[in-house]
């Protein structure tokens, strides 16, 4: 006897032949007619029509038979509320049964039933059974309260259902305990108000806790989603949580150790991150995470998600842990994209060359998708890892000539991040590159290699005619690779002017009149206005330095990130999204889970629970930053604080009105200008946002050039920056004998890229024994090489004599940008986000001056005061300072009253400009 | 919570749906059949959102399982509640094939019905399950039995059974190894670990208290004993570093975190008592050594190399080697030393095996492939190489140092039991790029 030849039937008539056996008196011959009934229902057929007939056989003592009919009532009682009536008698009487089995299974099926008359008679068994001497009822029951909640709220609040349920929570039975907690959980996050029902306490957790050692596995699992949402009074109690859910890392059940693994996460975040107990903890993370990786790929990929959450979170957990991430051949897909995401985010210089030859062995795969993102993460590694860039360069140049068309294309994508990030390095890949242009079909590979092209127009002989033949499909071409195409052909036009008007002219022609697309209309218009008032100021807009790319990609939002690790182990973490983006919401709004922050902890500058974004460092996606106009589109928000001097806009037409607004707003527009020049016209307009009177701090004059070496030629000087403009000022005083003139001055390549904005005027001929005052105004758009120490600068003198070499150090507050406010949120979120590593702290000594004395003294100098605390009589100032390079630098001024030293805490992405910003603070407080 | 559990064959047709919650429409069983199952392109994850429902599945043979919800469940339970689901009606009824799954619906619903109750999930240890859950109906049992089945569904030791009895008292612990390897041609090891398991048959009376003793150095630190050097020194064996170990759930957690002991009553019969991972100090059993050579366009020659690596008393089984070739393969000549190769054609690959070999030993394959031309620029990628085999020892260097029993209450002793050990070391993923 098989059942499966119950989904076969297909006859006509088949519904009158079961209504006849369903009514038959033979039990045997009634339970196949409910079987084929259930087969029906199963695929799909609607057979509600027999719905009398099926509840007549509910009176039945085999459990099997009624077992169906349940089955069948559940599916079916909501389309006949009124027949469904019919079968409470049955419930009720089923409710009083002496075998412990039938009286939870009508309590369960009960609650299954969806129409309001039932509801109503569900309730005095329910409380009954709430208190049933069997356990296996009491935990059904638990349930039936959660179901009833669903159906209609009030009911369960009005009847007392909810102390009840609380009472179970105390239960002997570790089974009713775990069932309780789980419905109380779902009622509390659907409560209307938002406000849960149920309120935990140090006690209901302990209780929890206990039964935690002897439930099943799932119910381990609801005890620990539920302590996930406690938060606990203090550090202490958090710990000895932390304690008693340890153990679980070694579960088999990989739900249990992943709970287990949110809830301690949650919880190390109310402690101090470098006390021994976190680090202790940290380490015991790590194992059971690798072992995840052994489970079954759903579960595996389950775990993958969430690690990569992990690594975001606590990078160290999993730093020795690479090599459990190399991909096997036979990994399902998802697995494999998974973990190529997790070892880029845990690749290092120590492991780099490991991670390289992987990549370069999962890039020659046959799964597109997948060796894309390996030939991507390649690229990441050259960015985040420099030392590794020339060998992830040649690799890239490897895959390049395999000529598969879709690694070629995107091995260059990942190559003009390459060149972003170290720019003036690798150009002499170029021409390969320029080979595979014919076979660039993808708007990104082409939008790149035309970035590529315009970057480099001086370098590339034939840009103008590589540049041209794109601009014959000019029309074809996507919106993301006209702009592209427009902006590289602007940049292509100011290096080499002679011969590209008349390019320039055509493409400026087909964006601004040919085109429907406003952003490229706008653009061209743009740049086609610069191009013919200014010139110069065109050359700085578009050729201006682009901001650093960040070395991480696709990070998480920090706010979402917290988010997410308290979801660890649901959906939200598996979609990297919060709760509310798929799930329909009651009650949702208010229910946004949050991080427990660390009591007594330093931030005290938190205003507002929600982080600001991060900013500074622009991110890569947005991967068309050619120029200041995307980032300005699609780049991430700015600290808004441009110095709101008013504009001289009334009297200019609309265009220019706009644009000023544009421009103004733009994080990238250099803030150095041409500052004496008389003749800047719209962009002295435009940038013209200085402060009138500076009184920034200039160091005294030091000699340079002694008489001695420079032939008679002496220099003293020093480094100032006025109105926003960094200059040197030299006096030279001639103490040869012989006049001197034909003076010209060269900068070597530095560290800020600074080279002359100006020529060096001096009087000619310079007397003898006569002194010049000489201003060199500097621009920092020139090359950039690091130099050691960073504000090293190495100087060429001439003069009709000889050419002299000197170095010079500059002070580092001539580099101090005049947009250096950063909004409080954004500096919240930026302190936090730089790895306490970065954080150095200096003394300083000697100071004798309040701290608002100090903060506006510091303003003056463009380091910005963000806030100011007081602290146990201490006088704390946050303060944030931009480079003229686009590093941002946090800093912390501790000072106390009465005392001289104050205790600078210096917080940057960039720590190697840490000890020149503390020298230029120590200068600027002393002056 | 699960709003809903779906039983799909390989053609989407439904063969068991049980909803479980009101917000879950009918529907939904079409959805998942339509964007899952009926895709045009490979599944690309196990969790799929349609129109703010999420399905999770897990696809085993021709069997689609899926669960859909519209929370924001804890996916990992979804999954392994899933797994256990497929393990629960293997148990029941063997393989989970269509047609077992038509001729046991009822029973499926059953289950469904008891281990699911309102989408959280339950007791589901088949052990206890078929305590009450039977196919051949209803039995009409008597108050006692009705209170000892609910009292251990829901119980603390929800695995075990009061009053389970034997003439004698017996107990079989299998040592599993898996070693899993992925080598470079030049025979460096990029990585290796071995997911082992303690596999135990208990024929226990009573309710027996087992304690179970290995050589995992921590726990042996832990213990007091000499510490591993001196110990290896004289027993010339020595502790093992266990990077992260598992337990069923029958094993007391808190107790081997406070005391490093391992204790546990055990469910009756065949359960897996522990699974651990080990990376450090692992004796690979068998080395691949593959040459690869293009001659022209239309020729390939390959030699490959397979020496065994332990001691020569041993004796492996069951060894297999899988040496990929290109899919344009017209033609393969083979020569081996010992053992059988051969080329199939419908799996791209030469198959070598050989039945048994010694430990320190070699021997040989060399192949010469040829070639049709063809004008796909593409390049053939080059599959590992890889290996099975069984070998009766743990690679791991794993043992069992003692498992203790006592049960207070019946008159056995620890002495009177009969203890079984067996370690079999087997291929996991052992593959050699080349």
């Amino acid at each position: 006897m098989t059942d499966s030849k119950y989904f076969t039937t297909t006859k006509k008539g088949e519904i009158f032949e079961l209504k006849s056996e369903l009514n038959s008196e033979k039990k045997e011959k009634k339970r196949e007619a409910v079987k084929k009934v259930i087969a029906s229902m199963t695929v799909g057929k609607d057979v509600s029509a027999l719905f009398p007939d099926v509840v007549n056989c509910m009176q039945t003592d085999n459990l099997e038979l009624k077992k169906l009919v349940y089955l069948y009532l559940m599916n079916y009682a909501k389309s006949q509320p009124d027949m469904a009536i019919m079968a409470v008698n049955t419930f009720v009487k089923d409710c009083e049964d002496p075998n412990p089995l039938i009286r939870a299974l009508a309590v369960r099926t009960m609650g299954c039933i969806r129409v309001d008359k039932i509801t109503e008679y569900l309730c005095e068994p329910l409380r009954k059974c709430l208190k049933d001497e069997d356990p296996y009822v009491r935990k059904t029951a638990a349930v039936c309260v959660a179901k009833l909640h669903d159906i209609n709220a009030s009911l369960v609040e009005d009847q007392g259902f909810l102390d009840q349920l609380k009472e179970l929570l105390s239960d002997s039975n570790p089974m009713v305990v775990a069932n309780a907690v789980a419905a109380l959980s779902e009622i509390n996050e659907a409560s209307s108000s938002g406000v849960p029902l149920v309120e935990m306490n140090t006690q209901t957790i302990n209780k929890l806790l206990t039964a935690l050692n002897e439930c099943t596995e799932w119910g381990q699992v609801f005890i620990l989603d539920s302590i996930s949402n406690y938060s606990p009074k203090d550090e202490r109690e958090a710990q000895s949580i932390c304690e008693r859910i340890t153990p679980r890392l070694a579960h088999a059940n990989a739900a249990v150790v992943l709970s287990a693994v949110k809830v301690l996460m949650k919880l190390m975040e109310m402690m101090a991150p470098d006390a021994d107990f976190v680090v202790n903890l940290s380490k015991k993370l790590a194992p059971p995470l690798v072992t995840l990786l052994s489970s079954e790929p759903e579960v595996q990929y389950v775990a993958l998600r969430n690690i990569n959450l992990i690594v975001q979170k606590r990078p160290d957990i999993l730093k020795n842990e690479m090599k459990v991430f190399f991909v096997k051949y036979n990994d399902p897909i998802y697995v494999k994209l998974e973990k190529l995401d997790i070892m880029i985010r845990l690749a290092n210089q120590s492991n780099i060359a490991q991670v390289l030859s992987e990549l370069k062995e999962y890039a020659t795969e046959v799964d597109v998708d997948f060796v894309r993102k390996a030939v991507r993460a390649i690229g990441r590694c050259a960015i985040k890892v420099e030392p590794s860039a020339e060998r992830c360069v040649s690799t890239l140049l490897d895959l390049i000539q395999t000529k598969v068309n879709y690694v070629v294309q995107e091995a260059i994508v990942v190559i003009k991040d390459i060149f972003r990030k170290y720019p003036n390095r690798y150009e002499s890949i170029i021409s390969t590159l320029c080979e595979n242009l014919d076979t660039l079909d993808e708007p990104e590979a082409r939008g790149s290699m035309i970035w590529i092209i315009g970057e480099y127009a001086e370098r590339i002989d034939n840009a103008d005619e590589l540049l041209e033949s794109f601009l014959e499909g000019f029309q074809d071409e996507s919106t993301q690779v006209q702009l592209q195409l427009l902006t590289a052909i602007v940049k292509l036009f100011l290096k080499r002017p002679a011969d590209t008007q008349e390019l320039v002219q055509q493409v400026l022609t087909l964006a601004t009149q040919d085109s429907d697309n406003p952003d490229l209309r706008d653009r061209g218009f743009i740049y086609w206005r610069l191009l013919s008032t200014d010139p110069a100021a065109a050359r700085e807009v578009v050729l201006a330095d682009k901001p650093l790319i960040s070395e991480e990609t696709d990070l998480l939002e920090p706010s979402l990130l917290d988010e997410l690790v308290c979801h660890i182990a649901s959906l939200a973490s598996v979609y990297h999204k919060p709760p509310s983006a798929f799930v329909e919401g009651r009650g949702l709004g208010s229910s946004r889970r949050a991080l427990p922050t660390r009591s007594g902890s330093q931030d005290i500058l938190e205003s507002s629970p929600s982080h600001g974004e991060r900013s500074g460092v622009i991110p890569t996606q947005e991967s068309l930053i050619g120029d200041l106009l995307t980032m300005d589109l699609g780049g991430p928000p700015v600290p808004s604080s441009v110095p709101a001097t008013p504009f001289a806009s009334s009297g200019l037409d609309l265009l220019s009105g706009g644009l000023d607004g544009l421009l103004s707003d733009s994080p990238s527009v250099p803030p150095p200008q041409a500052a004496p020049a008389p003749s800047v016209g719209l962009l002295g307009d435009i940038f013209g946002l200085a402060p009138s009177a500076s009184t920034s701090y200039v160091a005294p004059k030091q000699m340079w050039l002694p008489a001695a070496r420079g032939k008679g030629l002496e220099i003293t000087g020093t480094f100032s920056r006025r109105n926003g403009q960094i200059q040197m000022e030299m006096t030279m005083t001639n103490r040869a004998m012989q006049p001197m003139m034909q003076f010209a001055v060269q900068l070597n390549k530095n560290s800020f890229g600074l080279v002359p904005a100006a020529p060096l005027h001096v009087v000619s001929p310079l007397a003898p024994n006569q002194s010049y005052e000489a201003v060199l105004p500097l621009n920092p758009t020139g090359p950039v090489q690091r130099m050691e120490p960073l504000t090293n600068l190495q100087v060429a003198i001439k003069n009709n004599i000889d050419v002299f070499y000197f170095a010079v150090v500059m002070p580092m507050n001539i580099f101090f940008a005049e947009d250096g406010q950063m909004d409080k949120r954004v500096f919240l979120s930026t302190w936090k986000d730089i790895p306490a590593a970065n954080e150095v702290q200096y003394t300083i000594n000697n100071v004798n001056m309040s701290a608002d004395a100090v903060s506006s003294k510091m303003q003056q100098n463009n380091v910005f005061t963000i806030a100011k605390r007081n602290v146990e009589g201490q006088d704390m100032l946050y303060q944030s300072l931009k480079l003229v390079n686009g590093i941002w630098i946090l800093s912390e001024l501790k000072m106390q009253p009465g005392n001289p030293t104050l205790i600078l805490a210096v917080k940057t992405r960039a720590p190697d400009v840490s000890a020149g910003v503390n020298t230029a603070f120590d200068a600027i407080l002393h002056s | 919570m699960i709003g809903g559990l779906f039983i799909y064959n390989h053609k989407g047709e439904v063969l068991i749906s049980r909803v479980y919650r009101d917000d879950i429409g009918r529907n939904a069983v079409d959805a998942f059949r339509v964007n899952v199952i009926h895709a045009r392109q490979q599944v690309r994850s196990p969790v799929t959102n349609i129109a703010r429902t999420s399905f999770f599945h897990v696809k085993r043979a021709n069997i689609w399982v899926a669960a859909v919800t519209k929370q924001n469940v804890n996916a990992s339970m979804v999954f392994e509640f899933l797994l256990k689901v497929t393990d629960c009606m293997q148990s029941y009824f063997g393989k989970v094939s269509e047609e077992n799954i038509k001729n046991n619906f009822v029973l499926i619903y059953e289950l469904l019905d008891e281990i699911l109750d309102f989408g959280y999930p339950q007791n589901t240890d088949t052990g206890v399950l078929k305590t009450f859950i039977t196919q051949q109906g209803i039995r009409t049992q008597t108050k006692e039995e009705q209170a000892q089945i609910t009292s251990q569904v829901t119980g603390q030791i929800g695995w075990r059974r009061e009053g389970i009895k034997y003439r004698r008292n017996e107990l079989f612990l299998d040592v599993l190894e898996y070693v899993n390897l992925l080598m470079s041609p030049q025979g460096q090891v990029l990585s290796a670990h071995v997911a082992g398991k303690v596999v135990m048959k208990s024929y226990l009376s009573g309710m027996p208290e087992c304690k179970f003793g290995i050589n995992d150095k921590i726990i042996m630190e832990a213990k007091g004993k000499p510490s591993a050097d001196e110990s290896a020194a004289r027993t010339g064996k020595t502790a093992i570093v266990i990077d992260d170990c598992q337990f069923h759930q029958c094993v007391k957690l808190s107790k081997f975190e406070t005391e490093h002991s391992i204790s546990f009553i055990p469910p009756d019969g065949e359960f897996e008592l522990m699974r651990y991972r080990t990376t450090k100090d692992i004796s690979l059993p068998f080395r691949v050594i593959p040459l690869v050579r293009e001659v022209g366009r239309t020729k390939m020659e390959v030699k490959v190399v397979v020496k065994s690596n332990f001691k020569p008393s041993l004796l492996a089984q069951k060894i297999e080697i899988r040496i990929p070739t290109p899919l344009n393969t017209s033609g393969v000549q083979l020569l081996c030393m010992k053992g059988k190769a051969k080329y199939k054609a419908s799996e791209n690959a030469i198959v070598w095996k050989i039945k048994r070999m010694g430990g320190m030993k070699e021997s040989q394959l060399s192949a010469e492939i040829e070639l049709l031309q063809t004008d796909t620029k593409k390049k053939w990628t080059r599959p590992p190489i890889s290996m099975n085999f069984e070998v009766p020892f743990a690679p791991s260097g794993f043992k069992v140092r003692y498992l203790k029993v006592f049960e207070p209450k019946l008159n056995y002793s620890d002495h009177d039991v009969i203890k079984w050990v067996r370690y079999i070391g087997r291929s996991g993923l052992y593959e050699t790029r080349c």
